[in-house]
Order: C-alpha cells, then structure tokens, then sequence
C-alpha cells in the first residue's frame, strides 16, 4: 500500500539533500517541520554552513558585513547528517544511491536535488588563473573580493553588466575606486529589463564614475610577469590597465554530476514537473527524486507553462518548501509550485525589484514616475497581457502589478494611475537582446516545452 | 424602529469598548454600501492590503467627487495650511515625506531612532518613579499620555511645557477626525481653526530654527537641502503639525491597548516581567490585536475600480477597515486570541503601502520600552474597571482613563 510506504518513510525513513545552501536547509526544516522523523543527509560541496548570498554583492563588499557571518539563520532544529566540504559526483537511480567525491556512496530513499548555480568563469582558463581575476559567487569568493578592494587597486575591471557586475561596480564607487565595466550589450541590465530600462542603469552608472564600456567586449586579459592580472583588451582594440577584474558573465547550473544518471538534466538545468518532482531523460517523471532552487527548471501556469529557471532567493526558499512537502505527503496533498518571480537589487543607491518575467515581454509602459527622475514603474506587456513589472525606488506598488500579473490584466495599462505622466501614455518597445547572443543573462529563464534538455529556446519578441 | 446602517454604527458610541463583534458582522459583506452618498467599506484582511498598494486610490480629498456628508472624512487640514503628506498622492507625498524623513530614518539617519533607546527608559523611569506612594493611577493621564508627549518633543525641538497650549489644539483636531454626525460641522470648523492655531504656534519655533538651527527634526525640515530641494514655509508647518499630532496620540492608545490587553491576559504580562525581550512579539501582536489606528477613512479611486465583483465608481469614498481585516479568519488563524506566539504577525497595525506609518520605528520602541517597564515594575497590577471608560473617536480608538491599582513600585 502506498499510504503504508509513505507513513514509513515519515516514520524512518532516508532522506538525502544535495546541496547545502538556501533551499537545501529550508527544504530539511520543512521536512522535520512537516513531521519527517527519519534519517536526514546533507551533501554540501563547501566546507561551510549554509549561508546566504546576496549580501556578499552589497554589504560584504562595502565592508558593513563580514563575508564570514552571514550564516543563514535555523528556524529549527533539523537533526541532520551534514556531509559538508564533499561534492556529490553522481547519482544511480536504480540502486538510489549518491556516489561523492571521496568514494563513498549515500543511499536514500528520497533525494532532494539543490546544487544550485556556480559562477561562469573566464572562458581562458590560463587567464583566468592570473592573479586578480576574480569570480563572485561564494563567500570565499567574497571575501577574496573584498580584501583586493580594502588593498586600493588602482582599478577594478569588471567584465559584465549584469545585476551582479553592475553591484560590484557599485560598491567599487562607494568604496571611491575607479571601475570600467565592459558589456556586450548596449547598456547594463539589458538581458533582465530590456534596453529602455537598461538606459536608465546606464546613466546611473556614468553619473556614478563608472567608466561605462558597452558593445564590446573582452578579447584578453594581460598578466605580468609574475602572474599577476595587468590589463584588460576589448574588442574596440583600446586597453585597460586593471589590478583587479571581475568576471560576472553570470553563471552555469551544476548538473555535470548528473551525467550519465538517466535524469533530464543539462546546462539549462533539472526539469522537474510543478510538484517539483524530476523528470528522467525520457521525459517520465521520476517518483523519488526532487528538485528545487536554482539548477530547477519548471513548468509555471502564469507563463504558458514553459518551463522556467528562477535564479531568485524567494524562489528558492518557496521550491523548498514545496518541494520539502510534497516529498513526504500524499498524492492528493501535493502542491504545486506556483512562485510569481520576484527579486531585488541594490545599485547607486537605487532600490531595484521586478516581479513576473520581464524577458517575456515585448512591449514597456512606465505607469508611475519617471525614467528621467529614476523612480518608476515599468510595466511589461505580452501578447495584450500584463507579464512583468520593475521599480526604481518605488517597490511598495509592487505587490499590485503582481496581482495584475496572476489575473492575466490587459496591457497596455488604460487606467489612471497615481503620478502617470503625460508623456508615459502609450506602451514602447521593451527592447530586449536577441536571447541567443551571449551576454550576462537574465535571471529568469525560458525554456521551451521539453522536459528534456534540448535546445528550445523560447525567444522573446524583438523588433 | 429600523436597524440603522451598518456603516453608521462604526462611529456609535455603544461599539467602542469592543467593535469586534460589529467588525465581524461588516467582514460579511466585504464591500459595504448601504447609502448612495455613504462609504464603501471595505473590511476584509486581502482586499484592504490590496487596496493599500493600488495605484488607483489616492489619498487627495480633492480626488472625491462629493466633498461633506461623511462624519469621518471631513478633512483635519482644509485650514489655513495645506494638505500634510498623509492627504497628498505621489508625486508630492513622496517628495514631502522624503524630505520628513532625511532628519528621521536611513539612508541619512538610521540611528536616529535606534539612538534614543536610553533616552527613552530614562523617561519612562522618571514617569513611574514620580508616582511615589501611590497604589491606584490613571495610566493615560500619568504614564501613557506623558511619555510619548515628552519625546515627541524632543524629537522635534518643542518645547515640553507649551505642552497645555497645544493640547488645547491638538484636541479639537484629533475630533475633528471623528466627530459625532449631529455636529460634524461645527466640530470640523473648530478642527480647521485649531490647526491652523497650532501651524502658527509652531512657525515661531520654526523661525527660530531657521536662524539658530539645533539637533532636532523641526530644524532638519528647515535646513533640509538634498537632492528633493526644501519645504516651502508652509509645508514645514503642515509636516510640524502632521508629526506632532501622529508622534503622539497614536502611541498613546497603543500602551494603553497594550496594558490593558496584558492585564486581561497576566500569563503573558508576567512573561514579559521576567522577559523583556518578548515585548517585540507583544508589540507586533497588539498592533493587529488591538491597532490604535482602527480605520483608514481619507481614500478614493481616481478610476472605477472593482472590488470582490463589485464596482467602485470614481471619487467614492473609501474606508478602509484595518483593524476589521486584522481579525480577518481568512488571513488568521484564530483571529480573536491575543497571542504573541504567533509565526505570522503581518498586521495591518502601521498601514501598509506608500503611506505605511511614518513614526512607526518609533512608536514600536516607545511601546516596547513603557510596556516592558510597567510589567516589571507595578507589584501586583489590576484593572480597577473593565471595560474602561472610552474616548469617543472611532479612528484613534483607546480608553480616555484605566486606572491601575497595585502592590508597589519594584
């Protein structure tokens, strides 16, 4: 019976979680939360603690929060096996076992997937091993950072305008450090907020001091002669002199331990259906083997039921939970996963948040504020509907345009608004990047149909 | 004799002591709207939290398409002054509270609050040391009206003995909130005159400030020069009027609340005797338990809106019924138990949205502070009423007196 299998594996049974971060410690809390009273392994490839990551891009680098205390606080006791500083290196689903790095072998009865993303790196790897070349991504990665900064480096290079490039060039000019950015791109942000929106980045950042480079891009990174990082060379054919660079080309989900398992897992991530349960290569959706946070991808209802990666900190503790409970319950109790994305960012003291998914749409309206002013609403509309919308310094209206999101609300947006401006009648091209072309990414992406990873890439409209 | 509308037993006196029961009975119908020219009342926890965050409601009386006729949203601030932030929309609301608020919160002052922290035990121990041999008090007028009275004028430089000049203003105003409909005009005619009484008031001290500016928020308002540029003369004094009014009457019902509802619950008052720590979760629960702000009543829509399937046309007014939607089951669980315990305190005690309390960091420490000192320090305390007596206003709801008897001073 399989109500007498579920009260078991409650009861005693064995539950493996890989990795140990956000969602991994929120999915082990819900599941003792929830009841689960057996055996419960966590497989982390760090040596530390779960800790949390957006502060490392803002605070930790401004020297406000020590890369070394911003441990994810427990909301209870989870009891767990912690197999820390050990990554997993692969997985038998017939055998249900995890294979990790030091031999040894994991059995479980349920496993939790939640190895999240990693920072792309430098694509030369003997560039990359100068000195000075830095990721940021983890808190050693952080702390690494923040110790260049504190040692005045003449300049910070920064390849990447992406939320987490454009932070790190953000706290360089807090800090009174000269910064280049370079982007592929024609402006910061372009991949996440379109063009219109990425304008506004771009006057943020110049006005800020930072030495804005767009529509090129990085063709080497120069040492010296003891290995030490020197210069950058772009595409324009001009060089930077630098003593720090920061590679943000965004980042790559860790799946390669999956290889070989039968998983539908690939670059793009673990497809997973709403229950959070992982799909195999076939596109059968497994019974004992879930997936949340970063390295998930989804189907979501509001988005036409595309498959959808979420690289989100509220996502992630969601899935978890979700994820956590429908492991341990009933069919019938299952829940789906129904996030609306959300995430925020701090730049030039500019509080910016976007809920829906901004790629997805086409066309902009700003409905509240001004670009001019840098304090807005930007409402983005596809195929006649509300699909996502961002704020400048102006998030506490957020919460209504996300309401118009899950209802599916007509765009352009007719109605009056406070503060509408005059000139803000009539919606405009978002003006997002051909999704194909390279660049920082956004952090919500749209994956097609398949539960297999093939290459379906959903385009947004371009003009 | 015909039951009189719902919406006009909010304001009936014989409600006050407990509207829950009537709160109930309004959350049935969660729009409201018995009388062409009446209200919409909107009571449940989602549609008022929605409403709060919609850019189509605005807080401007000039938005409503009929002015008058409300008992409850007859302006407090057609006087002489113009409208503070509390009645304007974006952008100038937000310019004006930027401002307010470079003297008062982060990015400039984020300690300023947080900094007043022994100040404030310091008056709350004077307060309760000059009671000396007494074993019975008024806890309104000899603790829960002094204390928040003294730091708001400290905070904003008035002087504390000018206190019964302007009280003599600040009343007819806060009535003016909430008048009684037989004499809504002539209380809202004295409302108008006693703002712009305490405006002029405050624009001697607000000269002074200009010439010999001191470390206090009347001088920030007045030499505040960032990038939202400065207040005109008369914004100055509409602010000065708006946080000296909001700096204290509010907070004044919340430690009353808040002591009242501890003496009806002495588990958790003698929890916090031991623990004063646990007067952070006291203070949350109390704020949706017992808000001392009940109902939101200066809203309208600039567009039609739709609202659980009914349409509010354009210029209605709008009450929102904050402290309705705070024992909302549907958000909840078991609303009508006070319970500091609970995992999820999302009240609606501050508002929520652009216009969200402005003193509310100030007003959660002011409350943590009182009501952590009165229940280590009163020996034994006991309503001597319950309930007791009550202030008239509907909005700002609180008991006019409680008095306390007790063993001793610890």
């Amino acid at each position: 019976m399989a109500g007498d299998y579920l009260d078991r594996l409650r009861r005693e049974g064995r539950i493996v979680i890989v990795g140990a971060s956000l969602a991994g410690l929120r999915a082990a809390e819900t599941l003792r939360a929830e009841g689960f009273t057996g055996e419960l392994t966590l497989i982390g490839d760090e040596p530390h603690e779960p800790y949390d990551r957006p502060p490392l891009s803002k605070s930790v680098l401004l020297g406000m929060a020590s890369p070394r205390r911003t441990e994810l606080p427990h909301r209870r006791e989870i009891d767990a096996k912690w197999r820390l500083g050990i990554a997993a290196t692969g997985l038998d689903l017939a055998a249900k076992r995890v294979r990790l790095a030091d031999g040894d072998e994991v059995p479980y009865d349920r496993l939790l997937i939640a190895t999240g993303v990693r920072a792309r790196p430098w694509l030369k790897e003997d560039e990359a091993r100068l000195d000075g070349v830095c990721l940021l991504r983890t808190r050693d990665d952080a702390a690494d950072l923040v110790q260049r900064l504190d040692a005045g480096p003449r300049r910070v290079f920064v390849i990447g305008a992406g939320f987490a490039g454009s932070e790190v060039a953000s706290a360089c000019r807090e800090k009174g450090i000269p910064v280049t950015v370079a982007e592929r791109a024609g402006a910061p942000l372009v991949g996440a907020l379109g063009g219109v929106i990425g304008a506004v980045a771009a006057d943020l950042q110049t006005e800020n001091g930072v030495d804005l480079r767009t529509h090129v891009t990085v063709t080497g990174l120069e040492g010296d002669s003891i290995g030490r990082v020197r210069a950058v060379h772009l595409s324009d054919e001009s060089v930077v002199e630098a003593d720090v660079v920061v590679v943000s080309l965004g980042s790559q989900r860790n799946t390669e331990w999956l290889t070989g398992s039968g998983l539908g897992a690939g670059p793009r991530g673990i497809a997973c259906d709403a229950g959070c349960r992982a799909f195999d290569f076939r596109g059968i959706v497994t019974d004992d083997v879930f997936v949340a946070g970063d390295v998930a991808r989804s189907p979501h209802a509001l988005f036409g039921y595309q498959f959808l990666s979420l690289e989100h900190w509220g996502n992630a503790v969601a899935q978890a939970e979700t994820a956590a409970h429908n492991m341990i319950c009933h069919g019938a109790d299952r829940r789906p996963h129904l996030w609306m994305p959300a995430f925020w960012s701090s730049m030039f003291g500019v509080n910016i948040k976007s809920v829906g998914v901004p790629p997805m749409g086409d066309q902009l309206m700003i409905t509240q504020g001004s670009l001019a002013e840098r304090r807005f609403v930007g409402v983005y509309g596809y195929q006649g509907r509300v699909i996502a919308a961002v704020t400048f310094d102006n998030a506490r209206w957020l919460e209504f345009y996300a309401r118009q999101i899950e209802r599916g609300a007509p765009f352009p947006v007719e109605y009056p608004t406070m503060d509408r401006r005059p000139e803000n009648r009539q919606p405009v091209a978002a003006d997002f990047p051909d999704p194909s072309l390279p660049t920082h990414g956004p952090t919500v992406t749209l994956s097609g149909y398949s539960p297999a990873d093939q290459q379906l890439v959903f385009h947004p409209a371009r003009h | 004799m015909p039951k009189a509308p719902l919406f006009r037993q909010i304001t009936d006196f014989a409600h006050r002591a407990d509207p829950y029961p009537l709160y109930e009975e309004l959350r049935r119908t969660p729009v409201l709207h018995e009388e062409a020219d009446g209200p919409f009342v909107i009571s449940s926890y989602w549609d008022i939290e929605a409403l709060l965050h919609d850019p189509r409601i605005s807080s401007d009386a000039t938005n409503l398409a009929a002015a008058g006729a409300d008992e409850l949203s007859h302006s407090d601030e057609t006087g002489g002054l113009p409208p503070s932030f509390i009645r304007l929309d974006p952008p100038e609301h937000d310019r004006l509270r930027r401002i307010a608020n470079r003297g008062f919160g982060p990015p400039r002052r984020p300690r300023r609050i947080e900094g007043m922290h022994g100040e404030l035990e310091e008056i709350v121990a004077g307060l309760l040391d000059g009671l000396g041999d007494a074993r019975q008090i008024d806890l309104v007028d000899q603790f829960a009206y002094p204390f928040p009275v003294t730091v708001i004028c400290r905070l904003l430089g008035v002087p504390r003995e000018d206190e019964p000049r302007f009280r003599a203003w600040v009343d007819p105003i806060v009535a003016g909130l909430d008048p009684d409909s037989r004499t809504s005009a002539d209380s809202a005619r004295a409302a108008q005159e006693a703002r712009l009484q305490l405006g002029m008031y405050l624009s001697g001290l607000v000269e002074q400030r200009t010439r010999e500016p001191r470390d206090d928020l009347l001088s920030d308002l007045v030499t505040s020069h960032g990038p939202d540029g400065s207040m005109t003369m008369m914004e100055v004094l509409a602010t000065a009027v708006l946080l000296l009014i909001a700096g204290h009457e509010t907070t004044v019902n919340l430690i009353t609340n808040g002591m009242l509802t501890l003496l009806r619950h002495p588990d958790v008052l003698r929890r916090l005797a031991r623990d004063p720590g646990l007067s952070v979760r006291i203070v949350e629960e109390l704020l949706r338990y017992e808000p001392p702000v009940q109902i939101v009543p200066q809203r309208t829509c600039i567009a039609d809106i739709e609202v659980r399937g009914v349409i509010i046309p354009k210029g209605s007014r709008i009450w929102l019924m904050l402290a309705a939607g705070n024992r909302d089951p549907e958000r909840f669980k078991d609303p009508d138990r006070f319970d500091p315990d609970r995992e999820d305190i999302q009240h609606l005690g501050f508002g929520s949205g652009v216009h969200s309390c402005f003193g509310a960091p100030l007003a959660r420490l002011e409350a943590q502070i009182a009501l952590a000192a009165l229940a280590r320090r009163l020996e034994n305390p006991r309503l001597v009423a319950d309930p007791p007596p009550y202030r008239q206003n509907a909005i700002l709801r609180g008991p006019r007196h409680l008095e306390i008897a007790f063993d001793g001073l610890n």
